[in-house]
């Protein structure tokens, strides 16, 4: 059994797992829960970058993705050891999760009917050699794309100094 | 036989829809960013599948910037809740209305 003939399962397995954990980010009460669920979520579309043949993106999603930026997360919430939520919606009025609740279902029926009624695409095309291994993407982001990657680094650096500046004792 | 191209965006779809419902009916700081990282990951998906499905890198340098402005976003955003934590002893953001008029 080829690749090939595993690729609908292992869509199928791995997008059930997204769609589970991504609901379970929203609804749980303790925001620790969320976090580790979105873990979750983030390995299963790494896995799905796997199956779409991006493995530069793949090794970026799980070491920065659910490696650095969810340990950020996991920091902060350890560090303000928050307690669990009983009020966990917005308090008083469920008129704003019905508007909530609304407007999200109707963008939600509006991107289906988009994806249904547009012409597809249709069969993916087959790739030129190299598509998304860390050599192509390196080539790009050195070449073509140079200046908004030299930009990258510099709102980086701002995000460090800004991070620090915020989060220091006593600040005036 | 193989995933077609909208299966992909119709999980993406579907996750992008979950994180607009986790930050507009969220109480908790922290949680409504993490959905906020959901919808990130779920534009980034779309990109992933239209780069595989037209054969084009495009997609993926485009996740490659997503990714690096989410890291910025998470780091510059957190340091935000941990300083107003600080103030207020709260992250709950129906309490933080001192802006509110």
């Amino acid at each position: 059994m080829s690749l090939a003939h595993l690729e609908p399962i292992l869509f199928a397995g791995l997008a059930l797992v997204a769609a589970i954990s991504g609901l379970l980010v929203v609804i749980q009460r303790h925001a620790i829960y969320s976090a580790l669920y979105l873990i979750l979520t983030m390995g299963s579309l790494a896995g799905l970058y796997i199956l779409l043949e991006a493995h530069f993106v793949w090794a970026v999603q799980v070491l920065v993705y659910a490696g650095a930026i969810m340990v950020l997360f996991l920091f902060v919430i350890m560090l303000l050891n928050l307690p669990r939520e009983d009020v966990p919606y917005a308090r008083r009025d469920f008129r704003r999760i019905l508007l909530a609740g609304g407007l999200a279902s109707v963008l939600l029926v509006e991107l289906v009917l988009v994806l249904a009624f547009r012409p597809h695409a249709g069969a993916a095309k087959v790739l030129t050699p190299g598509f998304g291994t860390t050599e192509t993407v390196g080539r790009l982001l050195f070449t073509q794309y140079l200046f908004p990657f030299e930009i990258t680094s510099v709102i980086l650096l701002i995000a460090i100094v800004g991070a620090l500046v915020l989060a220091k004792k006593h600040f005036s | 036989m193989h995933v077609p191209l909208s299966a992909y965006l119709f999980l993406s779809a579907y996750l992008f829809v979950l994180g607009v419902i986790g930050v507009a009916t969220r109480r908790n700081a922290l949680i409504i960013f993490m959905s906020v990282e959901l919808m990130l990951n779920a534009v980034n998906l779309s990109f992933v599948a239209f780069s595989r499905f037209l054969d084009s890198m495009d997609g993926q340098i485009f996740v490659f910037f997503v990714m690096a402005v989410a890291t910025a976003e998470a780091a510059v955003g957190l340091a935000i809740i941990l300083a107003i934590y600080r103030n207020r002893e709260t992250v709950d953001v129906a309490e933080l209305n001192l802006l509110k008029w």
